[in-house]
């Protein structure tokens, strides 16, 4: 009896001492260490961005780097959970391009304009900047470009007696209408339009094609003008009409590539990573059969003079306004993203590094990976063409209201106008609160 | 009769085949899609016996250094991260729990009934909601990515639980025996330590496989409050197969056959102890 | 035996105070546990649910009162998220409680291979509620399902139907996914109580005449009641706070059909970083908790038969 409780009370304080060793008074000399949190399957693998951050280490003994993991789908959770803590959990993080307004906002990412040097300024793509900058000051440090790409099946195509892609998005009903005519492949086009951002980037794609907008220069919503409403009304008719892969309402980009690199869909729109799995045969029944592409635009956009569309969806590391190692983590932030290190592992990812697409460098480049000859030149030609979605600190609660707009259409809750009507009204609420 | 009779036992054999379907179909697609490559996966018809059966999804994730891609490498990490962790809050929870417990049954106190009320009700609040504050407290005290952070909070909803369960089984046990044993001379925590225990081995059994899994399933909680090896736990390391645009979903199949194979073999060692201890519980509420 | 007369005065009036002594001492390290880490979160959240609490840095948090309650009262969005949560909570539990009893009761009759099936049982439960997501997800996928697959094989389709993107079926698709999951649980512990009846009772209302049916639902079903109740209670609360499997299987779609309550207290908290809202959001879930295991309790708990 006696022993018993001692056993219990031992044990309860066995759990107090554990936890009050975590407390230790924070270290005035010796190492800083900064925690850095990004993403799983971010352009480079984890493995890949711990030697990174060794080799900052050997280069700095006196600052340690912890990096820190986590899928996308939680990444902004983590980002908004950390910063309630003092001092904040992480030191940098990286983001998402949609994210820069509403954590400006919450006052959570530093302001490193002064920091960033001129040679940075200008031998980094200029787009690349727009994930960060806001309202001419910079927050962070780009590091990974990415935008979506319109693909093809060459080989289907052929089958088909089409010899080039469609330039335009009507062009490019009436071809799915041929293949599914000629029996090749029963839904032509498969989409990423489940409840999530991906619905959204594909809208980007299509309104900006079409020549509209989210917002109109005053910051009223525009995007249930005619415009868009027509956009919308064609995303249902391709579904209708049997063209689209009905499935595509609860689809991802996972799903799009496993249609795509199952041969089931003869287009496909989704970002770079689509492209090296299709050449890899452990993924794909289709390797070597796929292509790229300009993004269509609509007719209408084209007679408005859009070259192209697609949409950013690039991500940058922000340092944290609370750390209290700014320094140090700009310090490596700035090698992160250096010229050396993402050139180093271009085979990986596509540097944002002007001078990288230039003369020997584009040599090295394309020598890098065997996909990079292909990806290069569509890169090249797309990115420019990269539409933002907009820039509101309200985006995630925007967002969401468009992609429930755009699920209620697509499954015939409401028609097209009144759904984008009503998601444009919930807009406006938001823009006032 | 007898023919009767055995008519009768035939038909109740053949209900048990829609219910042995339906509790197998599933897992036993879970396995062989664990077993298949992402080309075998992706066809039309579904290859219910994968074409190319490999072990390679497996292999990549019990002998790290051969796998492409560091998800799978971690996950045998996490894997072991999960069952101290779990081992720990069940532990804990029968040890703290079934001393509340006796306490609650069997000592009279003023405010016993508040006391049962409060502890179930702080379940009832959703996680999401208590996440953020309870990051600032760990955070204060430095507890963040250490596994003790876990066992601490999982301790927080899973002690009501077993203090409701344990409970139930203490109530069973006759009064008559606890009151020999203290004319005996024995004191509270002797009755309990040699006569209530004793009896309701299978109730506290079956209250720690609750608990256990109650831990082993837990998902919000980890992910928030851990992201590096330390003591990141099963539940964060299956999410993480799903990458920003592409899920490596063979690996993630794999990874949930290892993850539910723990709870599994437990409940299969303790079966028979699982189910007379609920008798005690079930019956007397 | 002279120890025992000369001390038993005394010792009756300490062993009371030594009952009530030993027995805070057995409760406080729970308590200290529970409370310690649920007490201050709890109150930080009850308290900023009468704010208007914008998540980030600097931030100005405006008194409101009742206000985030109100306006939750007032959104279509918030009842119709209600209803869905009751819809999955209500058919969910139904059906476990409705498919666990029938097993419990197959089991109970033992036919042959009854171990085998009770073994069985174990492995739903078991199974990770992350990794059941994903697995029924597959299985519900428009183009590489395996319930597509299996519905085409079988012949009761003739093409592919893209489950989850029905408005009207991805909540039933969800509640079937967790309805294997935990029926097991349910039906293994009606299984133990039936184990527990006394089997004369059912034999005398045989001899009487009873047939199946009627000793079921008046012998059986009434004594238990209690293990009934358990599940129940435990089930329900469980179910209306869903949001995990919902999260994986649909993300909330099609068209926010299957965006539960915690998923809204969830997207307004992390998402929309509305912290005010969804602290208020949160308390209307326990709230609603609450009023149902009483409701259990007043109309199912009749301590008589304990």
């Amino acid at each position: 009896m006696r022993t018993f409780y001692k056993i219990s009370l031992l044990f309860v304080i066995l759990v107090l001492a554990v936890s009050v060793a975590g407390c230790r008074p924070a270290a005035s000399t010796g190492p800083v260490t900064i925690h850095v949190l990004t993403m799983d399957q971010a352009g480079l693998k984890p493995a890949e961005i711990d030697q990174i951050a060794r080799d900052f280490e050997a280069a700095n003994p006196d600052i340690k780097v912890v990096m820190e993991y986590v899928g996308y789908d939680f990444l902004h959770d983590k980002i908004v959970t950390g910063m309630a803590a003092k001092p904040p959990a992480y030191d940098a993080a990286m983001i998402d391009v949609i994210w820069p307004d509403e954590f400006i906002k919450s006052e959570y990412l530093l302001d490193v304009t002064s920091r960033v040097t001129p040679e940075m300024k200008s031998g980094i793509f200029p787009a690349a900047w727009n994930g960060v900058t806001r309202g001419g000051k910079v927050y962070g440090m780009p590091w990974l470009m990415d935008v979506k790409y319109f693909m093809y099946n060459k080989d289907i195509l052929q089958k088909a007696g089409l010899n080039a892609p469609p330039k335009t998005w009507e062009e490019l009903a009436d071809q799915a209408k041929a293949i599914k005519d000629q029996g090749l492949v029963e839904y032509p086009i498969t989409w990423s339009w489940n409840q999530k951002e991906g619905v959204v980037c594909d809208f980007t794609v299509l309104l900006f094609g079409n020549g509209g907008a989210f917002l109109d220069d005053s910051g009223k919503p525009v995007f249930n003008n005619e415009k868009g409403v027509q956009v919308l009304e064609w995303m249902k008719k391709t579904v209708d009409d049997g063209l689209t892969n009905p499935s595509a309402v609860s689809s991802d980009e996972m799903a799009v590539e496993a249609d795509f690199l199952a041969g089931k869909s003869a287009f496909a729109v989704n970002w770079l990573f689509q492209y090296s799995d299709s050449n890899d045969p452990s993924k794909s029944q289709v390797v070597g059969q796929v292509a790229f592409a300009p993004m269509p635009v609509f007719a209408a956009g084209a007679q408005a003079g859009i070259k192209g569309s697609s949409v950013d969806g690039s991500s940058s590391f922000a340092i944290m306004s609370t750390s209290p190692y700014a320094d140090q983590t700009w310090k490596f932030l700035t090698y992160l993203t250096s010229h050396e290190v993402q050139t180093k592992f271009s085979a990986e990812m596509l540097p944002m590094w002007q001078n990288d697409f230039e003369g020997d460098n584009l040599a090295k480049l394309q020598a890098a990976n065997p996909s990079n000859p292909v990806t290069i030149p569509a890169f090249m030609a797309q990115f420019p063409y990269a539409y933002e979605r907009p820039t509101v600190p309200y985006y995630n609660e925007a967002s969401a209201a468009l992609q429930l707009a755009i699920q209620e259409a697509l499954t015939g809750i409401k028609t097209p106008k009144q759904a984008l009507d009503d998601a444009a009204a919930k807009w406006v609420q938001l823009a006032g609160q | 009769m007898r023919t009767r009779k055995f008519f009768g036992r035939l038909g109740l054999f053949l209900l048990t085949i829609p219910v042995l379907l339906f509790i197998f179909l599933p897992v036993l697609w879970l396995f062989s899609a664990s077993l298949s490559t992402q080309v075998d996966l992706f066809s039309v018809p579904p290859h219910w016996i994968p074409q190319h059966p490999t072990l390679q999804n497996y292999l990549d994730i019990i002998f790290p250094s051969l796998a492409a891609s560091s998800v799978p490498r971690t996950f045998a990490v996490a894997l072991v991260n999960s069952i101290k962790i779990a081992s720990a809050v069940t532990f804990a929870c029968i040890l703290l729990g079934s001393l509340a417990a006796y306490a609650l049954v069997r000592i009279p106190f003023k405010h016993n009934r508040a006391i049962q009320i409060g502890i179930l009700g702080t379940r009832m609040i959703p996680e999401v909601s208590l996440v953020i504050p309870l990051f600032i407290l760990a955070s204060t005290l430095e507890l963040i990515n250490k596994p003790i952070v876990l066992i601490i909070a999982y301790m927080s909803f899973a002690l009501p639980y077993a203090i409701w369960m344990m409970a139930a089984f203490f109530q069973t046990v006759p009064v008559e025996l606890e009151e020999a044993a203290r004319l005996d001379g024995c004191t509270r925590l002797g009755i309990l330590r040699r006569v209530v225990i004793p009896i309701s081995i299978p109730g506290m059994i079956s209250t720690a496989m609750f608990v256990f899994l109650l831990a082993w399933d837990e998902f919000f909680y980890a992910l928030i409050f851990t992201s590096t090896l330390a003591a990141k736990t099963a539940p964060v390391a299956i999410a993480e197969f799903v990458g920003r645009y592409a899920v490596n979903i063979t690996g993630m199949m794999a990874g949930g056959i290892l993850a539910a194979l723990p709870p599994v073999i437990l409940g299969l060692i303790f079966q028979r102890y699982i189910v007379s201890g609920m008798t005690a519980g079930a019956v007397k509420g | 035996m002279a120890t025992l007369t000369k001390s038993l005065p005394r010792r009756r009036l300490s062993l009371r105070q030594q009952d009530a002594r030993v027995g805070w001492l057995l409760i406080v390290p729970s308590l200290v546990v529970i409370l310690g880490v649920t007490l201050w979160p709890i109150l930080t959240t009850l308290f900023l649910s009468f704010y208007n609490a914008p998540a980030g840095l600097n931030q100005v948090q405006t008194f409101v009162g009742l206000g985030n309650y109100l306006a939750l009262v007032r959104d279509q969005t918030f009842w119709e998220t209600i209803g869905r949560t009751l819809y999955f909570t209500v058919v969910s539990v139904g059906l476990e409680l409705a498919l666990g009893m029938a097993v419990a009761q197959l089991i109970h009759s033992r036919p042959w291979g009854w171990k085998f099936l009770r073994i069985s049982l174990i492995i739903p439960w078991a199974v990770p509620t992350i990794v059941n997501g994903a697995m029924w997800r597959w299985i519900y996928s428009a183009d590489f399902g395996a319930l597509n697959g299996l519905l085409m094989q079988l012949g009761l389709i003739d093409h592919y139907i893209p489950w989850l993107t029905l408005p009207d079926m991805a909540m039933n698709l969800i509640i079937l996914a967790d309805v294997w999951h935990i029926m097991p649980f349910v039906a293994l512990i009606l299984q133990a109580a039936l184990a527990t009846l006394p089997a004369e009772l059912d034999e005398a209302a045989a001899v009487d005449g009873a047939n199946a049916l009627q000793r079921f639902w008046h012998i059986r079903l009434p004594l238990l009641r209690p293990a009934i109740l358990v599940a129940l209670i435990v089930r329900t609360v469980d179910a209306f706070r869903v949001f995990d499997i919902a999260y994986i299987i649909t993300s909330g779609g099609p068209a926010f059909k299957t965006v539960t309550i915690t998923y809204l207290t969830y997207l307004n908290t992390f998402s929309y970083g509305k912290q005010g809202t969804g602290a208020a959001l949160s308390f209307m879930i326990s709230i609603f908790t609450i009023a149902m295991a009483f409701a259990y309790i007043r109309f199912l708990y009749r301590p008589e038969e304990t």
